[in-house]
C-alpha cells in the first residue's frame, strides 16, 4: 500500500488505506510504520485464506456443473461451510511420519513450500494503492521466490524416504525446471517493451485506452497475446495442477511427494498449491491484463481493487475449466512440449517484441505492416513448430491386440 | 492445427457448465433425501412373506414352512423351523406354518430363485432399500414379524404381478372348490370307490 494516497481520488478508491491509516493513527512513528506492515500482512493472509478456502469450494462446484451434478451442497447453505467442515477434518487428522523418514525435513517442506508461495503476493498491486511492497526488481523478486517451491516439493519427496515419492519428486523438479525456463521467457517481452521490473510500474505502462475504447494492455498486442499465453499455460505446469499434475500423477505414483504426509501437511501442500495458482493469475492480470485499470474509461467508478479481484477471478476460473477438461500429459509428452514448443516459441516471440518496440514511431499504413509482421511472426512458428510437435504421433494402431 | 483439439474440448466443458444451471435435460441429479424418484416397478431387492390379512399378518401367512425356499437359496441366506401344530389356511385347509422364518439380508443376494420356487406365492421381493442398521448381526436378520407384510402392500408395490398372483390363487380357490363339491357328490351315493381312486396318488410320490 502506497502511503501517497493522494485526495483527489474517490473515496472508495482510498478506503482501504484510509483504514488502515485510522487504525494505527495513535501510534508514534517506528512503531506506527511496523503496525502498517503487519496489518498489511494480516490482511493478506486473511484475504488470501479464505479465498483459497472458497477456492477449492468454488472448484468443486464447477467440477461438478462442468459433470453435469450440483457440487457439494450439504454443509451450509449451497455448501458454503464446506471449507471449513474439511479444513476441521484435516487438522483432527492423525499426523503420521514415517519411522525411517527424515522427521526435521519431513517438517519443513509443508512450511517452507507455503512461506515461499505466500512471499510471492507481497509485490502484486492488487489496486490503485495497494501495493504491499514497492520493489524496483518485483518480478524477479517474484520468481526469485517462486521458485523456492520447487526445493521444497524436492525436500518433501526426500524427506519421505519412499521410492514412489521421491520419483515423484525427481519428475515434479524436472517438470517445474523445464517450465521455468518458459515462464521467464513469456516475462520478458513485457519487461523489455514497458523498460521496468517494478510491478506498479507495469501497470503505470499499461494505462490509457486507444481511441477512447481498446485499452493499452499487453494483451492487445501480438507478441502480448503470445507471451500471455505461454505463460498461462507456463504457470499451469508450475502450480502441478491438471492436466500437468504428474508430481500428483495417483494412477502410478499414489499421491507423489504427498504420499507420506497425512493431516494438516497435506492441507499446507494443498493451500501451497492454491497460493501458487493465485500468485500466478495475480501476476498474469499485472503483467498482461492491465493490472487494476478499467476496461473502458466509462467504468473507472468502479475501484480499482473491483477490477483486479474480476480478472483474476476470471483466470482462476480458466484454470478450473482447463483442469475439467485436460486429460493428463505423460512424462515425455511434458517435456517435449517445453523444450521443443514453448521454448523456441518463448525465444522467437523476444524477436517479435523488439521489431514491435523498434517500430513504435510507425504510423498510416506501415501500421499495419508493423500488426501484419508481428502477426506473422507469432503465428509462423505457432503452426510450424505445431507440425513438429505432432509429426508421427498419428493415431495408434494396435497390431497384436 | 495444433490446439484446435483443445479449445474443441473447453468449448464441451463450457457448453455443460452452463447447461447445468438452465437445462434440466442435462441436470438430472435428484436430492435424495428430500427428493426421491419414483421406483420403477420391477425393482426388487429382498423378500418377504406375503400374508393375508393387515391386522394379523404373522397369523395369516400363506407360507406353509414347506422349505423348498430354503433349500433353494444359493447363498443359504433363509432359515425356517415349522410348527408343531397345524392351522387353516386361506383355502379353509389345515396346515402347519413357518415358527421360525428369519432372513439374513447381510447375506441375501436378491436373486429371486426363493420367489420363482415358491408353489404358494407366499414370498415376494419387496422395494425398501433403506436397510441400514447398526448392528449389522442382529439388525440384518429379518424375523417372521419383521418380514409380513399384508397382500395390499404387494399389490402396492407390483401391481401387475400382484394381479396375476391373486388370479391364479383365485383360480385354484374354484378348482378346489369344485373338487370338493364333486367329492361330495360322489360320496352321496358310492362312498368306498371314492377311496382307492385317491389312494394311488398318495402312494405316488414314494414310488417314484
Amino acid at each position: 500500500m502506497s502511503p501517497a494516497a493522494t485526495t483527489n481520488d474517490p473515496l472508495l478508491e482510498r478506503a482501504p488505506v484510509i483504514l488502515r491509516d485510522w487504525l494505527t493513527a495513535f501510534l508514534p512513528e517506528p512503531a506506527r510504520w511496523l503496525a502498517n506492515c503487519l496489518i498489511i500482512i494480516v490482511a493478506i493472509l486473511a484475504v488470501f485464506g479464505l479465498l483459497f478456502a472458497f477456492l477449492t469450494l468454488a472448484e468443486r462446484k464447477i467440477l461438478g456443473r462442468v459433470q453435469n451434478r450440483p457440487g457439494p451442497n450439504r454443509t451450509g447453505w449451497c455448501g458454503l461451510l464446506q471449507p471449513f467442515a474439511d479444513g476441521i477434518k484435516m487438522l483432527t487428522k492423525e499426523d503420521i511420519v514415517p519411522r525411517a523418514a527424515n522427521p526435521v525435513l519431513h517438517f519443513i517442506a509443508p512450511v517452507v513450500i507455503l512461506a515461499a508461495s505466500i512471499l510471492t503476493f507481497a509485490v502484486i498491486p492488487y489496486g490503485r494503492h495497494l501495493l504491499p511492497v514497492e520493489l524496483d526488481a518485483a518480478v524477479l523478486y517474484f520468481f526469485a521466490a517462486g521458485a523456492a517451491t520447487e526445493l521444497a516439493v524436492f525436500t518433501a519427496g526426500w524427506a519421505s524416504h519412499n521410492k514412489y515419492a521421491l520419483l515423484a519428486a525427481m519428475r515434479a523438479l524436472a517438470q517445474l525446471i523445464s517450465y521455468e525456463l518458459p515462464l521467464l521467457l513469456s516475462v520478458v517481452p513485457v519487461v523489455l517493451a514497458t523498460g521496468t521490473l517494478s510491478t506498479s510500474g507495469i501497470v503505470a505502462a499499461q494505462s490509457g485506452w486507444k481511441w477512447g475504447v481498446v485499452p493499452h494492455w499487453v494483451v492487445f498486442t501480438p507478441w502480448g497475446a503470445a507471451a500471455f499465453a505461454i505463460f498461462m499455460v507456463s504457470a499451469l505446469a508450475e502450480s502441478n495442477r491438471s492436466p500437468f499434475d504428474l508430481p500428483e500423477a495417483e494412477s502410478e505414483l499414489i499421491a507423489g511427494h504427498l504420499t507420506e504426509f497425512s493431516g494438516f501437511k497435506y492441507a499446507l501442500f494443498f493451500m501451497a498449491e492454491y497460493f501458487a495458482m493465485c500468485a500466478s493469475s495475480g501476476l498474469a492480470v499485472t503483467l498482461f491484463l492491465g493490472g487494476w485499470h478499467a476496461p473502458l474509461p466509462a467504468l473507472e467508478f468502479i475501484p480499482s481493487y473491483v477490477w483486479f479481484a474480476v480478472k483474476f477471478a476470471a483466470l482462476l476460473f480458466g484454470f478450473i475449466l482447463v483442469r475439467a477438461t485436460m486429460p493428463r500429459l505423460r512424462i515425455d509428452q511434458l517435456t517435449r512440449f517445453a523444450w521443443k514448443f514453448l521454448v523456441p516459441l518463448a525465444l522467437v516471440n523476444l524477436g517479435t517484441v523488439a521489431f514491435w518496440s523498434l517500430t513504435f514511431q510507425w504510423a498510416g499504413p506501415l501500421q499495419l505492416l508493423r500488426w501484419a509482421v508481428a502477426l506473422g511472426l507469432v503465428a509462423g512458428p505457432y503452426v510450424l513448430l505445431g507440425r513438429g510437435l505432432t509429426t508421427g504421433l498419428g493415431t495408434r494402431t494396435y497390431r497384436f491386440a | 492445427m495444433l490446439g484446435s483439439g483443445l479449445l474443441q474440448g473447453l468449448a464441451v466443458t463450457a457448453k455443460n457448465f452452463v447447461g447445468s444451471f438452465h437445462d434440466p435435460a442435462r441436470f438430472v441429479t435428484t436430492q435424495y433425501p428430500e427428493e426421491r424418484t419414483a421406483l420403477p416397478e420391477a425393482y426388487r431387492n429382498f423378500p418377504f412373506l406375503v400374508s393375508e390379512s393387515a391386522d394379523d399378518p404373522i397369523g395369516t401367512l400363506r407360507c406353509v414352512a414347506c422349505q423348498i425356499c430354503e433349500k433353494e437359496c444359493p447363498p443359504q441366506c433363509i432359515y425356517i423351523e415349522k410348527s408343531k401344530d397345524k392351522k387353516p389356511d386361506a383355502n379353509g385347509k389345515m396346515q402347519i406354518y413357518p415358527a421360525v422364518f428369519d432372513i439374513d439380508i447381510a447375506v441375501c443376494m436378491s436373486c429371486q430363485i426363493c420367489v420363482e420356487v415358491c408353489p404358494f406365492d407366499a414370498i415376494e421381493m419387496d422395494q425398501v432399500f433403506e436397510i441400514a442398521a447398526t448392528d449389522r448381526f442382529t439388525g440384518l436378520i429379518l424375523d417372521r414379524g419383521a418380514l409380513a407384510k399384508p397382500n395390499r402392500y404387494f399389490h402396492k408395490i407390483h401391481p401387475q404381478q400382484a394381479a396375476d398372483v391373486d388370479e391364479r390363487l383365485a383360480a385354484e380357490r374354484v378348482a378346489i372348490g369344485k373338487k370338493a363339491q364333486a367329492a361330495a357328490k360322489a360320496a352321496v351315493p358310492a362312498p368306498p370307490p371314492a377311496e382307492p381312486g385317491s389312494q394311488p396318488r398318495k402312494a405316488a410320490p414314494p414310488a417314484a
